[in-house]
């Protein structure tokens, strides 16, 4: 078998090194029982060619975003990642090395992991990231625990305007945590009454931007209001390349950033792996979780970079961690890192624009089909608009006439009067005949 | 001065009046290696003898510091915030950790006393 | 000792390389993108200063993240022995497919009649998973181990919520030489962590055991085989002992690549397993991730697998995304999405390929080298139990005593025999515990070699060489590195305003 570098003379003179019979008396431990005494009902062993056409088979059963006009936000967005990034992430040294334990070999690991934590801190306008964590849904969750730790209280208000799926991951957190929260009943538009749930056993309020249906927010007041109470402001971005344009959380007072890294250098990927950033306000560095990089001088005195501040994490704090997490998300963190080196800030802040005028583009030409209602006042790539028929059975038809038209609301949010709205997303891979296409075949779909 | 206290988990505690200070031992500090950060009680918390009352975190390890006495916190010491390493070079004078008026005397009576605290150390090697 | 100086700072192939702050610019980059129309904006003023940031031109790009690279020492280039975390070679098949557009440019939410085939793929990676570990159920969402040691936890809490038992049962025992992120997840869930000795066998000491039971214990968290390398025999005992007690059994899976294919964890009485994909299941470690930690189930936690599940539906495979969408009880949603789809892909990919049969093979050939090692080194290094042991050899730092070496330099001086240290000072329960997983994929003449290197690293020690071990490592990038001041003044990125004074002391 092509990894199994071993044969069966090797076996032999090992064995017999060892002191054994055969391989089976080295699991004289495990009970008999327990023991099998052949191979699983699986299938046999395969070549890497027969493997290969059976995994393009399924992969041939699914309709990939770049052969269609494509328009999916929600939570996840298509974006170019130059080549350069994924031949990066193959190489050797990066692809198969471990988490950074013995620095002396792994400076190239946690050189990345410094320049990551910079960027995510400058792009988020926060003082110190970490060196990330599996996604932004999980970030947040771990966001709302560390402002029960800062502030010592144990109950948080999330907007209904954050992620739907972002929500169920922090009530599940709650809930198994003996923790409360207040979830604000979603609403598309108009204002939203958070401070009314805040009091003194608060610990939190969590906000989006731009929010789920898409609408860009300045926190700057609702940030003052919230401190003023003794509570945080965690802010969450689903959408990170919305930071190359928009005010920053950290200039609007959030005291916790949590976010997607998706958007710069990893793909779709049907969701997974993903890279979640998290930052925060300095003075709460102790209470962070995850890993943390940071620089120092070996016995040289030559410049060098150590994961740091580990007494919070669970190898070592075991049931008083700050967290759980082991395994971050490495190599999607060095994706995001390279992809933004290539963008440069000036590169990162001209995407964005572009971003922003084809959602623009598209909300005009969506907006003048019959029926078709764009609703938000302010957007950056994605928006929603109100369709005169339930959203689902339309992006169905659109999928048979070869367009992914969007996300419909009601699938993240089944109840409360969804079902004819659809968010709809532009990111700068969308190309004008796209548009036209999706246009043609929504007024089509709803004639 | 009076004598000084010293308890299993390796704190001492010395009494001037109704104030005892407490830190932990030279032995305790070479054990976890350089300290780098001490988290310590408020003033105006309230102590019982064997409760948790702070950390001390080296690069490798985090322990406990247990409050050697009942008592109400007076103060921690500022210096630790910017200078953890106090508690290496100099833990049983500028390395204290934190003052506390003693409400119970009697509990020191159960402490072991600097020679006790030797053998004590000694078998544990 | 003097070392050859140079004018660049570079060492012949070894070349230093500074941050991205130190080289690149904020208006140079490396993306050509399309030119900006105009138009007028809908962003309502909410606009931020220029974005702070390097960029580099594609060619500067490629060079800083090369020499990079070449800092690191990794699986590729040799062995890597560290215990618990199973460092086998990465195929790159895994890789390719992957990276198939049909896996990777397809979005979560699209309609499901359009990721047919992605579906497939999820389920038929489940029933890998179940059928290799004998449970009914798996939860696929996890994205690394300990989120699934969350998952499985968090479905023993509910089970017992469900029971109306969860103010009586607060107490999860977890034998001492567990992962830290054993109690971590514990107590994240509330639960009190109560620890079990083991005996003089390393094994969990099952009257002990028995003594601590009573009707307030929740679960006992298991690691099997343990974090010492030995199967736990007392396995069934245990579990029935706890199910009687009506508690639950949860089961790190971290260590499976010693069983797989030979042991079913179902047979032995767990309840819930998560199985580390970047482990057993080949996926790349990646520097730290990403990782993925699907978690089997057994039927008593069957109903309380999270969501989204894979179900086969009146036209096709659907996901159930909403509670009310199955008869189920879901304890909710773990995570944004389906998981970590990019890592079902290599999974399976390297299932398909070794098969049941080659599965069976890996265990056995991880089993044979790491008692291959252990014998081989019997005689040189010390190691607290006696016997066989599975996938990973132990040792204690017995045979270091009086030489003036710890565990600690003896790792560093592997470093400058072109080694990644093995795991230090893990199980916390054997002094200065030294770790050593070989895995199946490393030859018998790389094991020879890694044999022959530690015994010649144990003679030094023992001649009183200290100065082998003391200043090592002297040929890596850096030398030993300062975490001391790390963790006094942190510096977490470039340009920090809070670099403190350096104390003269220091």
């Amino acid at each position: 078998m092509r990894y199994l570098p071993l044969n069966d003379a090797d076996r032999a003179t090992m064995l017999e090194r060892i002191g054994v019979e055969n391989i089976d008396a080295l699991f004289c431990d495990v009970p008999a029982e327990a023991r099998l005494d052949g191979p699983v009902e699986l299938p046999i062993h395969k070549s890497e060619m027969q493997v290969e056409r059976d995994m393009q088979a399924m992969a041939g059963q699914n309709m990939t975003a770049g052969s269609a006009p494509f328009f999916c936000g929600a939570g996840a967005y298509r974006h170019h990642v130059p080549a350069t990034v994924d031949h990066i992430i193959q190489r050797s040294e990066f692809l198969t090395s471990y988490t950074p334990y013995q620095p002396e070999i792994t400076q190239g690991t946690l050189q990345y992991l410094f320049e990551f934590q910079s960027q995510v801190a400058e792009l988020t306008g926060m003082e110190v990231a970490n060196a990330s964590m599996y996604d932004g849904s999980t970030a947040a969750g771990e966001a709302v625990l560390m402002a029960h730790r800062v502030t010592r209280r144990n109950h948080a208000v999330v907007s209904g305007r954050v992620h739907p799926q972002y929500v169920d991951v922090i009530a599940n957190l709650s809930d198994m945590g003996g923790f409360g929260l207040t979830h604000i009943p979603p609403t598309v538009q108009g204002a939203e009454d958070l401070l009314s749930s805040v009091d003194e056993n608060t610990s939190c309020v969590v906000v989006q931007n731009p929010d789920f249906f898409g609408s860009v927010n300045d926190y700057t007041e609702l940030a003052e209001a919230v401190h003023a109470r003794g509570a945080l402001l965690v802010v969450v971005v689903t959408e990170a390349v919305s930071l190359g344009v928009l005010k920053t959380p950290g200039t609007m007072g959030a005291d916790i950033v949590v976010g997607e890294g998706q958007s710069l250098g990893n793909g779709l990927n049907f969701g997974g792996p993903y890279v979640g950033l998290f930052a925060a306000r300095e003075k709460f560095l102790r209470q962070m979780p995850g890993r943390l990089c940071g620089e120092t001088v070996d016995a040289d005195g030559k410049r060098g970079f150590v994961l740091t501040l580990s007494t919070r994490e669970q190898h070592i704090r075991r049931d008083k961690a700050t967290s759980n997490i082991c395994t971050n998300s490495g190599l999607c963190s060095l994706a995001f890192s390279a992809h933004l080196s290539l963008l440069g800030g000036n590169g990162l802040q001209h995407l964005a624009w572009l971003n922003h005028e084809q959602a623009v583009d598209l909300a005009g030409r969506l907006g003048s089909i019959d029926g078709v209602k764009p609703i938000n006042d302010t957007f950056f790539n994605e928006f929603t608009v109100e369709l005169p028929q339930p959203a689902d059975t339309v992006v169905e038809a659109l999928a048979a006439r070869g367009v992914l038209g969007g996300v419909p609301v009601s699938r993240l949010i089944p109840d409360g009067g969804f079902e004819n709205y659809l968010l709809v997303a532009a990111t700068e891979t969308c190309a004008p005949e796209d548009m036209a296409a999706y246009a043609a075949a929504l007024e089509e779909v709803l004639s | 001065m009076s004598a000084v206290k010293f308890t299993k988990d390796h704190e001492w505690v010395s009494l001037d009046g109704d104030t005892a200070t407490v830190g932990i031992t030279a032995y305790a500090q070479e054990q976890l290696g350089d300290v780098v950060f001490v988290e310590m009680p408020e003033a105006g918390k309230t102590v019982s003898q064997g409760d948790e009352a702070g950390v001390v975190e080296s690069v490798k390890a985090a322990s406990e510091v247990y409050a050697p006495v009942s008592g109400e916190v007076v103060e921690a010491n500022p210096e630790l915030e910017d200078n953890p390493a106090l508690v290496n070079q100099d833990p049983l004078a500028g390395g204290w950790f934190f003052r506390l008026r003693l409400s119970n005397a009697g509990e020191l009576d159960g402490l072991m006393d600097e020679a006790a605290y030797k053998a004590y150390i000694e078998e544990l090697d | 000792m003097s070392e050859k100086t140079t004018f660049t700072g570079h060492r012949g192939l070894e070349l230093r390389e500074d941050l991205i702050f130190e080289i690149g610019a904020h208006d140079r980059s490396g993306v050509d993108l399309a030119p900006l129309r105009g138009t007028p904006d809908r962003l309502g003023g909410i606009i931020r200063e220029a974005v702070d940031l390097p960029g580099l031109a594609e060619p500067e790009a490629m060079r800083h993240y090369v020499r990079l690279s070449q800092k690191n020492h990794a699986i590729d280039m040799g062995l890597y022995p560290l215990g618990s975390c199973t460092m086998k070679h990465n195929p790159r098949l895994n890789e390719k497919m992957a990276r198939l557009p049909g896996f990777a440019d397809i979005h979560p939410l699209q309609p499901a009649s359009t990721v047919q085939g992605a579906l497939r793929l999820m389920d038929e990676l489940a029933h890998w998973l179940k059928t290799l570990t004998g449970m009914p159920e798996v939860a696929l969402s996890p994205k690394a181990g300990a989120h699934g040691e969350l998952c499985g936890m968090m479905a023993i809490r509910a089970a017992i919520e469900a029971r109306g038992e969860i103010e009586r049962r607060t107490r999860v025992l977890v034998p001492e030489s567990a992962h830290g992120t054993n109690p971590a997840t514990a107590a994240l869930l509330g639960f009190s962590v109560d620890g079990i000795p083991a005996g003089d066998d390393g094994r969990v000491d099952l009257e002990a055991f028995r003594d601590k039971l009573g009707d307030d214990v929740a679960a006992i968290m298991l690691t099997n085989p343990n974090t010492c390398g030995l199967f736990e025999r007392d396995i069934i005992a245990i579990a029935d002992a706890v199910h009687e007690a009506g508690g639950y059994f949860y089961c790190d899976g971290a260590n499976f690549n010693a069983i797989v294919g030979r042991v079913r964890p179902g047979d032995l009485g767990i309840d819930a397993m998560h199985i580390n994909l970047h482990k057993t299941f080949s996926t790349p470690h990646g520097g730290g991730g990403p990782g993925a930690g699907p978690t089997v189930l057994s039927e008593r936690l069957a109903a309380f697998a999270p969501l989204p599940r894979v179900v086969a539906g009146k036209s096709g495979l659907e996901l159930v995304e909403h509670g009310d969408q199955t008869e189920g009880r879901p304890f909710g949603r773990m995570v944004a999405f389906h998981g970590q789809m990019g890592m079902f892909v290599r999974a399976l990919a390297y299932m398909m390929s070794h098969g049941a049969d080659g599965l069976r093979q890996v265990a056995d050939d991880a089993v044979l080298n790491a008692n291959y090692i252990l014998a081989e080194l019997s005689g040189t290094m010390t190691s607290p139990y006696s016997g066989p042991c599975m996938h990973e050899a132990l040792f204690d730092d017995t045979f270091l005593k009086d030489t003036g070496v710890e565990t600690l330099d003896f790792a560093k001086a592997m470093i400058d025999e072109g080694y990644h240290p093995m795991t230090m000072y893990f199980p916390l329960v054997v002094h200065g515990a030294m770790l050593i997983e070989p895995t199946e994929t490393e030859s018998k003449a790389s094991l020879d070699l890694f044999i022959a290197t530690l015994r010649d690293l144990v003679a030094s020690a023992t001649a009183g060489d200290t100065e082998r071990f003391t200043t090592a490592p002297q040929l890596a990038p850096t030398k030993r590195l300062d975490e001391t001041r790390a963790a006094r003044q942190p510096v977490l990125r470039y340009g920090s305003t809070e670099k403190k004074q350096v104390r003269a002391a220091e």
